[in-house]
């Protein structure tokens, strides 16, 4: 296992990289399609909702490898070629965001109505009460739930591998194929996996427990 | 749009439902597998076995800290280094069965938890022994709790096999992918259809899920 580390350390690092930033991207994008979803379930406004109720529905009901290969498949045949990290990363943030919207919109309900009444009664906007007062209160009960959902998205980036997005898993599926060692390969591979999932998971765990006694 | 409706051939439509029918397949078998496993596991994590509990929750958190396409390959091509070996349909059910049980394990020790505490000393002070009043008494009552939470993960699965295509499980995503790749112009059609068939699975199974949480509770 150690010789593979040794002998393939820059194809490894490549890959770590790339399942990062793939990951990181998806996380900045997701999260922000995610709140504005969160937002238009909440926002009373019907039409708003009906089409956040819609997406979430949609994306939660089928498989991400689906919505990778679309754009990867289907969408270069209408003139739009797009590379694997792409695609991937594009499935990763589109199918993410109905995720992050659920845990959003729960924590932003698990604010008591009475905030935002009392925000709008001094004169706020609906959108001013929003960012300055439920908000802030809702962020420290997602904070556990969405560190969550980047773990699931680290783990998830490894769809790349399928659509030749040349990530960590994808480079491994190479070494494995090169050095007959597959056993070790993939060995190693979760380890890389578990040095970057692992050590997230637990800080979530605590901080769940030590926000909820607050 | 004539394209469209070309490549539903009925040959291609039971092509696509024999494939659904292996996702199926792989789905209900690794789910019946691991709450079989996940629920001893989930025991064990409850009752605090010295040692065991600790070295059994450290491999749960390690097997859901991996993607799941990691765990797919290594069964079906690193296992056959040790001298394990299984054909494509066990190698996939083998590999959904290992992630789900670490994620019921969880799933089942949070609804034994949820049982409140004087129901366990209740059931003992009747002078029912501790495995008499936990089959008798906690798990009936826990198993109604997590009977949503089951459905879910049971939705992850449907969804999560797509990835034993990287296997060539004939699953519903490779048989959609065998037909587009023999015509361009099936492409488009059989993502659709193969979209909508998880969709719908899926969505019924989420909406019983709901309906199940509110009459149990």
């Amino acid at each position: 296992m150690f010789q593979i580390l040794n002998d393939y350390s820059s194809q490894l690092f490549e890959g770590f990289q790339i399942t990062l930033l793939s990951s990181l991207i998806a996380l900045v994008f997701s999260l922000i399609l995610g709140v504005l979803l969160a937002i238009f379930q909440i926002s009373g406004k019907k039409s708003l909702a009906i089409i956040a109720n819609i997406y979430v529905e949609f994306f939660r009901n089928i498989p991400l490898l689906v919505v990778a290969m679309f754009f990867y498949v289907v969408v270069p045949l209408y003139g739009l070629p797009l590379s694997g990290f792409v695609s991937g990363t594009l499935g990763l943030i589109l199918y993410t965001a109905a995720f992050i919207a659920d845990t959003v919109r729960t924590g932003i309900l698990a604010v008591p109505n009475g905030q935002m009444e009392a925000a709008r009664s001094t004169g706020l906007t609906f959108i001013e009460a929003m960012r300055h007062v439920v908000l802030p209160q809702a962020f420290k009960i997602v904070i556990p739930p969405l560190g969550n959902q980047f773990i699931s998205l680290i783990k998830n980036s490894s769809i790349l591998a399928l659509v030749a997005g040349f990530d960590l898993m994808y480079q491994g599926d190479i070494i494995a194929s090169e050095t007959f060692n597959v056993f070790d390969t993939y060995l190693l591979i979760g380890l890389i996996y578990l040095v970057l999932t692992l050590p997230m998971s637990y800080l979530m765990r605590y901080l769940e427990k030590r926000w909820a006694t607050n | 749009m004539e394209h469209f409706i070309d490549a539903y051939t009925w040959i291609n439509i039971r092509f696509l439902l024999a494939g659904l029918l292996v996702t199926l397949q792989v789905s209900v078998l690794a789910i019946i597998f691991s709450f079989i496993i996940g629920g001893i596991l989930g025991i064990i994590r409850y009752v605090k076995i010295p040692v065991l509990s600790s070295v059994i929750g450290f491999l749960i958190d390690v097997i859901r800290n991996l993607p799941l396409i990691l765990i797919i390959f290594f069964t079906y091509f690193g296992l056959p280094n040790i001298g394990i070996r299984f054909n494509i349909f066990w190698s996939a059910v083998a590999a959904m069965t290992v992630f789900q049980s670490a994620m019921l394990a969880e799933v089942i020790r949070g609804g034994i938890v949820a049982v409140p505490k004087g129901q366990m000393e209740a059931a003992r002070s009747t002078g029912l022994t501790y495995i008499q009043a936990m089959r008798l008494i906690i798990l009936p009552q826990a198993l109604k709790k997590m009977i949503p939470a089951i459905v879910a993960q049971f939705i992850s699965l449907v969804k999560d096999t797509s990835l034993a295509t990287v296997i060539v499980l004939p699953d519903l995503t490779y048989s959609a992918r065998i037909i587009y790749s023999q015509d361009s112009n099936a492409v488009l059609p059989m993502f659709f259809m193969m979209t909508l068939l998880y969709f719908l699975i899926c969505f019924c199974l989420s909406r019983l899920s709901i309906s199940l949480d509110h009459r149990l509770s």
